[in-house]
């Protein structure tokens, strides 16, 4: 009949308006500046540096300035100065590191190429979405003083990829250790080889 | 009804007068008359701006918790300093005036808009005593100060020298032509059967209960409802409320005749329009709903305008659940609900009427067959028409779209 369904319209409303007192499912409305939101674990907004330690973040970053991600990164917000020294990386291999590093945030896109193409494991996205500045140019071009933050920080942020990351870190460290080891026993028994060149056939 | 069938007045309900004549008696006798009138203005000034205030905040709370949200709930105690930071913000905002406007008229259209939705609270009897003018064509004069608002908006239409607002000014007025007609026939049965255009012979004429508890409301008679019905319906699309607010449909029309309005202006349309409505639903209360009179002869201590603000609550929340609820009509759907359903509806309604009121001496199982013929008469044009009208429009079928 005519007028029946105006009247299930009405019915729905009126639940919604009801239901909004007592179910959460009908209000799910966070206050947001008092209620913090939960954020899901793959939320990504800008790139953040990684440094193994907190103390001295910028004598553990993970970067080496190799401007793979400077090269690569879209609208080209991420600008690299190589150190013309070097220094001991967490491992204890002496590497360049970047004497400045600086991203634009007003460019970034947040595509996360610059994470996907970095061989280090340094650059990943961080999940800090409350970044009004006061004004339009100098606060939203971030140094590597801002940039760098804690690996213990990426865990908190994202759990399951940071202990991936670490796993394939310490498998990389181990294979190094183990060539090493390998290297210094081949090494140790390097006297021998010169020793013996005229049998050396079968070794080549 | 005689005079002494009037109960005895208890003090709340004779005291808003009585804190008037308090007022008036420091005045000399010469001018008391202008002193009653004034403060009279005032008392509906204040009474209906809050009530204008509040409204929106309710309207915006209402809307928030339909939609799934809590809606304002910032400024003062759950959102209750609302209206008045909108009011504080209308105010500071900067007046803009398009350069090709007509600056006089531009000015004058929210002004004459604001007065005019404002002269129908006059004759609209708030309780036993308090009716600012009591006029014997009281009906009339309604319809007719209601009617003149539109004259306002499309004034705002043509000044503004915008092609919306023109196209909304002309849509408005096509708006109060359809339904003008089905407003005024849903309100002639009451008029016939109570005998009378003055309101408060109309609210007098629906006192009294039956067995102490059935009030003798013209909502609770067949052709009553039918014409309840028609006349809220009609009195959505007076004041331009969703489902028919067209005038200022957002998706077509930018905002209607309120595209070239900035600041106080548009906050003054505003005002009119929740005036218009409060107006309105005040008739229908008066007209249908038993206007002061309280529904059961127990609850008659409570004092009378109390009763009336809780009907006029009512009606003004079920227009707000109506506007979260329907979708906008189309033009052509919007004429076509007026002239080929309300208006028939109505006149049959008057039919309705006229065997009511012949049939009054009916007693005893006559009674019976009273209520049965007019229930039928209601509910069978209704039914009929709806299917008739409705062949080959609904329901609707999704041609490209899957449910």
């Amino acid at each position: 009949m005519l007028g029946t369904g105006l009247l299930q319209g009405l019915a729905v409303t009126a639940k919604n308006l009801v239901g909004s007192f007592h179910d959460p499912a009908r209000l799910p409305t966070l206050e947001y500046p008092e209620v913090q939101p939960q954020l899901p674990e793959a939320y990504r907004n800008f790139p953040f540096l990684v440094s193994e330690s907190a103390e001295d973040p910028m004598g553990t970053l993970r970067c080496v300035a190799c401007q793979i991600c400077e090269k690569e990164c879209p609208p080209q917000c991420i600008y690299i100065e190589k150190s013309k020294d070097k220094k001991p990386d967490a491992a204890g291999k002496q590497q360049i590191f970047p004497a400045v590093f600086v991203i634009d945030t007003s460019v970034c896109m947040s595509c996360q190429i610059c994470v996907e193409v970095c061989p280090f494991e340094s650059i990943k996205m961080d999940q800090v979405f409350a970044i009004a500045t006061t004004e339009r140019f100098g606060s939203l071009l971030l140094t590597r003083e801002q940039l760098a933050k804690p690996n213990s920080y990426y865990h908190q942020i994202h759990p399951t990829e940071a202990a991936e990351v670490d796993r394939r870190l310490a498998a990389d460290r181990q294979a190094a250790e183990d060539k090493a080891k390998a290297a210094a026993a081949a090494k140790s028994a390097a006297p021998t080889p010169p020793a013996k060149p005229a049998t050396g056939g079968p070794a080549a | 009804m005689t005079p002494a069938a009037v109960p005895p007045d208890r003090w709340l309900e004779l005291a808003p007068l009585q804190l008037r004549d308090w007022v008036t008696g420091f005045l000399p006798a010469s001018l008391q008359w202008l002193a009653t009138g004034l403060i009279t203005i005032v008392a509906i000034l204040a009474v209906f701006g809050l009530l204008f205030a509040y409204l929106t905040l309710a309207e915006r709370k209402i809307l928030g918790r339909i939609q799934n949200r809590p809606g304002p709930n910032r400024t003062g105690w759950f959102g209750l300093l609302q209206p008045f930071a909108d009011g504080v913000k209308a105010l500071t905002k900067e007046d803009v005036v398009p350069r090709q406007a007509d600056p006089v008229l531009h000015y004058l259209a929210p002004v004459v808009l604001v007065a005019l939705s404002l002269l129908g609270f006059a004759v609209i009897p708030f309780g036993r005593h308090l009716v600012a003018v009591e006029l014997d064509a009281a009906v009339l004069y309604f319809f007719a100060a209601g009617a003149a608002t539109e004259l306002a908006i499309f004034m705002a239409g043509w000044a503004s020298r915008n092609k919306y607002a023109l196209l909304a000014a002309m849509r408005a007025l096509a708006q109060l032509i359809s339904y003008e007609l089905p407003l005024l026939l849903a309100f002639v049965p009451v008029v016939m059967l109570a005998g009378t255009l003055s309101t408060t012979a109309i609210v007098a004429a629906q006192g009294g209960w039956t067995l102490g508890v059935l009030p003798h409301w013209f909502v609770l008679t067949p052709w009553g409802f039918a014409g309840f019905v028609i006349f809220m319906i009609a009195a959505l699309a007076e004041s331009n409320r969703s489902p028919f607010d067209l005038p200022e449909a957002e998706s077509e029309l930018i905002a209607g005749h309120l595209t070239e309005y900035s600041g106080f202006k548009y906050a003054l349309f505003f005002m009119a329009e929740y005036f218009g409505m409060c107006a309105l639903c005040g008739m229908a209360v008066t007209l249908f709903l038993g206007g002061w009179q309280a529904p059961c002869a127990a609850l008659e201590c409570i004092p009378s305008y109390a009763w009336f603000g809780a009907k006029l609550l009512t009606l003004l929340l079920g227009f707000i659940w109506i506007r979260a609820t329907l979708p906008r009509l189309r033009m052509d759907q919007l004429t076509r609900l007026a002239w080929k359903f309300l208006v028939p509806l109505a006149l049959i309604n008057l039919g309705t009427a006229a065997f009511w009121s012949l049939t009054a001496g009916w007693t005893g199982g006559l009674q019976l067959v009273r209520w049965a013929v007019a229930l039928a008469l209601v509910a069978g044009p209704f039914v009929l028409l709806g299917r008739r009208l409705s062949r080959g429009v609904a329901p609707r079928v999704y041609r490209y779209a899957s449910s």
